[in-house]
């Protein structure tokens, strides 16, 4: 446990100095963790697991919006498992049920538990749906279609800082509307 | 959309850098102090004997007291910003201004008094002072909860209300040097009465808008 969380702060610490591919494996590997935290926490609530996903993505949307209060010098997961515990707790609230939420369900994954795939979750999909047209396509395009902030300036005839401007309020306005709806 | 797909927009948006939120706060607040002042010098203004009032150490410590409340409230208010931030070992801070009331109060209380004590701790300016620093509090209070929407706080009831308690510090500096009243003892009454209704307000308007 306590190498993972090693691995965890250095990997962070490397995409805050600017490596997107460390942070691309921060966030895979941070997820099947917050998956079956959500999961413990629906099924405690007595909700139905499929909500899960949902869940889990706004947490990964506000760990990505919120990374600058992270402390470089301090562990990564207590931060992380604070924005978990934070999010799931407004989901919960957000469906009606008076929530407890235990700590120890971000601290510990049960080590049968294999990290599954990737899942798909209704509420951003839909929120998508309600973006400024060209944060769309560039969302779309990036995340969907797995394009590159080139090849999808290319494909729109923007320039590269306009597709990452779109990009970054495209993810801003989904957190906001995920937050508010 | 699954999160894999997610994640990787995530990952291409990494390049965007956000300032602190330290910096946020710093530029808000500043940007909404000219109204502040523009509150003060409409309304109120320097006191016209200051330069007799400097001599007088229960004027200097008006000012300490409210600097002692307003800059410990921006570190705690910045402290709560983080998401895993606990209160614990903190409040302490908030003792500061309590401390200097307190031994400003007993210091008072030494001398031959000027006036009864009744007329010390009512003074002329209760009614200016309540409404004078929770109006001056205003413009500082919204600047300072627009930084604190850049952070992440656990308790946005909590940050609200040190936000509240940094924008009634300032305001109340700015007040100080237009009051007559320098009794320790309106001071500790008024003051407190004012900062407190804006630390109200900031932590309703807290657990509204500092939710992440």
């Amino acid at each position: 446990m306590r190498g993972r969380e090693d691995e965890w702060t250095g990997l962070m610490r490397s995409a805050m100095a600017g490596d997107d591919a460390a942070y691309h494996r921060l966030l895979k590997a941070v997820t099947p963790v917050l998956r079956a935290a959500a999961r413990r926490g629906l099924a405690r609530a007595g909700q139905p697991p499929d909500q899960a996903e949902d869940i889990v993505q706004e947490i990964l949307l506000a760990v990505h919006l919120k990374r600058h209060t992270w402390d470089s010098e301090a562990p990564f997961a207590p931060w992380l498992f604070a924005i978990a515990r934070n999010k799931l707790i407004d989901a919960l609230r957000r469906r009606g049920r008076r929530v407890f939420v235990n700590i120890d369900d971000f601290a510990e994954t049960l080590p049968g538990e294999a990290p599954q795939e990737t899942a798909s979750a209704g509420e951003v999909a839909a929120q998508l749906n309600t973006l400024p047209q060209r944060q769309r396509d560039v969302l779309q395009s990036i995340a969907v279609e797995s394009a590159s902030i080139k090849d999808t300036a290319t494909k729109f005839s923007m320039s590269e800082g306009a597709v990452r401007v779109a990009l970054h309020r495209g993810l801003a306005a989904l957190t906001a509307k995920l937050r508010d709806h | 959309m699954d999160t894999d797909q997610l994640i990787r927009s995530l990952a291409a948006d990494n390049a965007h850098r956000a300032p602190r939120v330290g910096t946020m706060l710093t530029t808000a607040l500043l940007v909404a102090a000219p109204l502040s002042i523009l509150i003060f010098a409409t309304f109120l203004g320097v006191r016209p004997d200051v330069m007799t009032a400097m001599r007088n150490p229960f004027f200097d410590m008006k000012f300490a007291v409210t600097l002692s409340l307003a800059i410990p409230a921006i570190i705690v208010s910045l402290h709560l910003s983080r998401p895993e931030a606990l209160m614990r070992g903190w409040a302490w801070l908030l003792l500061l201004p309590v401390g200097l009331l307190a031994v400003a109060i007993g210091s008072e209380a030494m001398m031959a008094p000027a006036m009864p004590m009744t007329m010390r701790l009512v003074g002329k300016n209760s009614r200016v002072c309540l409404i004078a620093i929770p109006a001056m509090s205003l413009p500082l209070l919204a600047g300072a909860l627009f930084g604190l929407r850049h952070g992440a706080p656990a308790r946005p009831a909590l940050a609200g209300a040190f936000a509240g308690l940094v924008s009634a510090g300032l305001a109340a500096t700015l007040y100080a040097s237009h009051c007559t009243d320098d009794s320790p003892l309106f001071v500790a009454t008024w003051y407190t009465l004012a900062a407190a209704f804006v630390a109200a307000v900031g932590a309703l308007a807290g657990s509204k808008v500092l939710r992440y």
